[in-house]
């Protein structure tokens, strides 16, 4: 009997990956063959998609996109053997895309059932928290700080020193809370970990709750990812049946509870101070900081508040030892990071890799430069609140450090390409409306500052006064970094200064005129 | 009429008031503003601050929506991949601007900020299901078919 592999991620799904598995069902049972299909997370080539993986004695061959009407063909081409076919890629282990790849996080994804506890056991899952509860709680957290894993949503802050505080707060209950309202345009890495493998962000946050002493865990899953919410729903029933979670996590004496709750659509509840004040079931509205949420967050309980990818990168981190962890990487920018190529790029998908590499390497190695076959114009990284790289900067290695130094920054690792058909005039307008839309309010320079930004940046596109008009727009930008409350209107500036210097010509500005 | 059978074994969830508000758009397609008074008072909260939240998330619904709802994502991926000129089409082939449900009742159009599916740019959300490499020809065909299911259901 052959196994055949069909992706149940939501990207797979959107192109049509549960109508090719039905088609595949049926095809099968015409020709009186047995199949048995799994539902599998996605291997993150998600320009294959879907991608169908056929078990072979040499491994697992790949076959993609496929779409309904392939399906006969390819049982015809004998694809349950690994047969030859125009859309077959041979060993999927050995797709350069794949191949090239550092696959710590991401070790399973795409290979396993994501809601099979025993696929996950076989592939080294639960490892890291048997290591975590042999540990006195301040020994998993200085394996964490020694890791050198800085939070993965898109601030940096070293993880240790977060878990390290929270710790060392006296309270009758802590916290550990997930922030999964990936907002970010060009960032799916999150939702990916959800949807494809639950149980390593379920066994991060339970580590979580052992090394700080917090019994109770929330997840907050943006709306916009109903089948995540689902996938977690699921996890979560299933390891507290089965012991990991609980009054009695493995049988170690220490509890650990998780539960999931959805948020609305507002993309300031990204914001962690705004998280909580949502799962408190308030408006998402931004906190003064201080007090830090380690130490008054949820409930004003001390609360760990992790990104998804940062607690799915500490089972391995206590599996195989902080210093395997470390290895990997460059600068203070230790580990590996799931890069996410999103926009106008040919090979777009996911790409966990050591921080060293370039945009270069990613955007035209991996990526094989933009879908529509134009040149690569301007790479914007880390969401809607970061810079627009140019291609002159695509050299510069990607290292926290070395984008700040560029006025840039990492983020979340997500990369949206534009082809040179984008007006960048129009995408620095375009931030200040994201802004203006999701500003939570509660400070001036965001929520007034976008709102006369777009206003600003509308005269420049008409050329009413325009030299004084930019003036004004890089005050107007000087202000809101300076003095916003927050990131959003702190970093919305960045898309949009990096437009104006390295598009002029999109704002009307003569490049002679920038010399004067 | 009362809605507390819907949430009534919420109400003691720590936090509960967006949970709440999720089930009842759950059931009902939208959050009746009548219920804000009866959440209020078995939440021990003011109508103020259950308007407030309520109001405060794109999500939640005053009014019911078309009997088909159709989000297109207006991010940076998707308008690379050409978002806007589909925004433009859903408009057009709707006959409803953005945020708007048609005269009729029967599509609901809105923007989203990100569905999380942007390598398969652009995408769209038809009834909470994810759709991606949305061109207008395919929009066409998933308007059609959702139109199709719902007047079949």
């Amino acid at each position: 009997m052959t196994r055949i592999y069909v992706p149940r991620d939501s990207a797979a799904l959107s192109v049509g990956a549960d109508e090719v598995a039905a088609a595949i069902v049926a095809e099968a049972a015409r020709l009186g063959v047995t199949i048995e299909l799994v539902r599998n997370g996605s291997r993150g080539l998600l320009w294959l998609e879907p991608l169908v993986e056929v078990a072979t004695p040499q491994g697992r061959v790949a076959y993609g996109p496929v779409a309904v009407e392939d399906v006969p063909g390819l049982f015809a081409a004998g694809f349950l053997n690994g047969g030859a076919h125009a859309l077959a890629h041979g060993l999927t282990e050995q797709i350069p895309y794949l191949a090239r790849q550092e696959r710590l996080t991401f070790a399973r994804v795409g290979i396993t059932d994501p809601l099979s506890l025993d696929d996950y056991l076989a592939h080294d899952g639960f490892r890291g928290l048997r290591a975590a509860l042999a540990l006195a709680p301040a020994a998993v957290v200085q394996q964490v700080t020694d890791s050198g894993l800085r939070g993965r949503g898109g601030a940096a802050f070293p993880t240790g020193i977060k878990w390290k505080t929270v710790l060392g707060a006296q309270a009758a209950q802590k916290y550990v809370v997930c922030n999964a309202d990936e907002g970010d345009s060009g960032t799916f890495s999150d939702r990916m970990i959800m949807e494809d493998d639950p149980f390593v962000l379920i066994e991060g946050m339970t580590i979580a709750g052992i090394a700080t002493g917090a019994t109770r865990g929330y997840i907050y899953v943006r709306s916009e990812y109903p089948h995540a919410f689902e996938v977690l729903g699921q996890a979560i029933a299933m390891a507290t049946q089965a012991g990991y979670l609980g009054d009695d996590v493995l049988g170690s004496g220490r509890a650990f509870r998780l539960d999931v709750r959805l948020g609305a659509g507002a993309y300031i509840c990204g914001e962690e101070t705004a998280l909580l004040e949502s799962l408190e079931g308030k408006r998402g509205i931004v906190r003064y900081k201080p007090p830090i949420p380690a130490l008054k967050g949820l409930f004003g309980q001390p609360t760990v508040v992790n990104n998804v990818i940062s607690f799915a990168s500490v089972p391995i981190i206590l599996d195989r030892g902080a210093e395997f962890y470390k290895n990997y990487g460059m600068g203070r920018s230790r580990g590996t990071l799931p890069f996410q190529l999103a926009g106008n790029i040919r090979h777009g998908g996911l790409v966990e890799k050591a921080f060293g590499l370039t945009l270069r390497d990613l955007v035209e190695g991996f990526g094989g430069g933009t879908a529509s076959g134009r040149p690569v114009r301007a790479v914007q990284v880390g969401g809607p609140l970061g810079a627009y790289v140019p291609a002159s900067q695509f050299d510069t290695p990607l290292d926290y450090e070395a984008y700040v130094g560029i006025s840039a920054m990492i983020g979340h690792g997500g990369l949206v390409v534009f082809d040179d058909t984008v007006d960048m005039a129009e995408m620095a307008r375009y931030a200040m409306e994201f802004c203006a839309i999701e500003s939570c309010g509660k400070c001036t320079p965001c929520r007034i500052g976008s709102t006369r930004g777009v206003e600003v940046i509308d005269r420049i596109i008409a050329n009413q006064d325009r030299a004084a008009n930019i003036e004004l727009l890089r005050s107007l930008c000087d202000t809101m970094l300076g003095g916003s409350l927050c990131a959003l209107g702190g970093m919305a500036p960045y898309p949009v200064l990096s437009a104006l210097k390295h598009f002029p010509q999109d704002f009307g500005i003569e490049t002679s005129q920038l010399a004067a | 009429m009362s809605y507390r059978d819907i949430y009534a074994d919420l109400v003691d969830e720590p936090g509960a008031l967006l949970p709440i508000f999720h089930r009842i758009q759950d059931r009902l397609g939208h959050v009746p503003q009548d219920a804000l008074p009866e959440i209020a008072q078995a939440l021990n909260l003011s109508r103020a601050e259950v308007h407030g939240v309520m109001s405060f998330y794109h999500d939640f619904r005053a009014e019911p929506a078309g009997r088909c709802v159709v989000k297109v994502c207006r991010a940076e991926a998707c308008q690379a991949m050409g978002a806007n000129a589909l925004v433009r089409h859903a408009e057009q082939r709707i006959g409803t601007p953005l945020g708007s449900t048609c005269a009729d009742g029967s599509v609901t159009l809105e923007a989203t900020y990100c569905l999380g599916n942007c390598a398969l740019s652009p995408a769209v959300m038809v009834n909470g299901a994810l759709k991606g490499r949305v061109t207008p020809e395919r929009f066409d065909a998933l308007l059609a078919a959702a139109q199709h299911k719902e007047q079949a259901a």
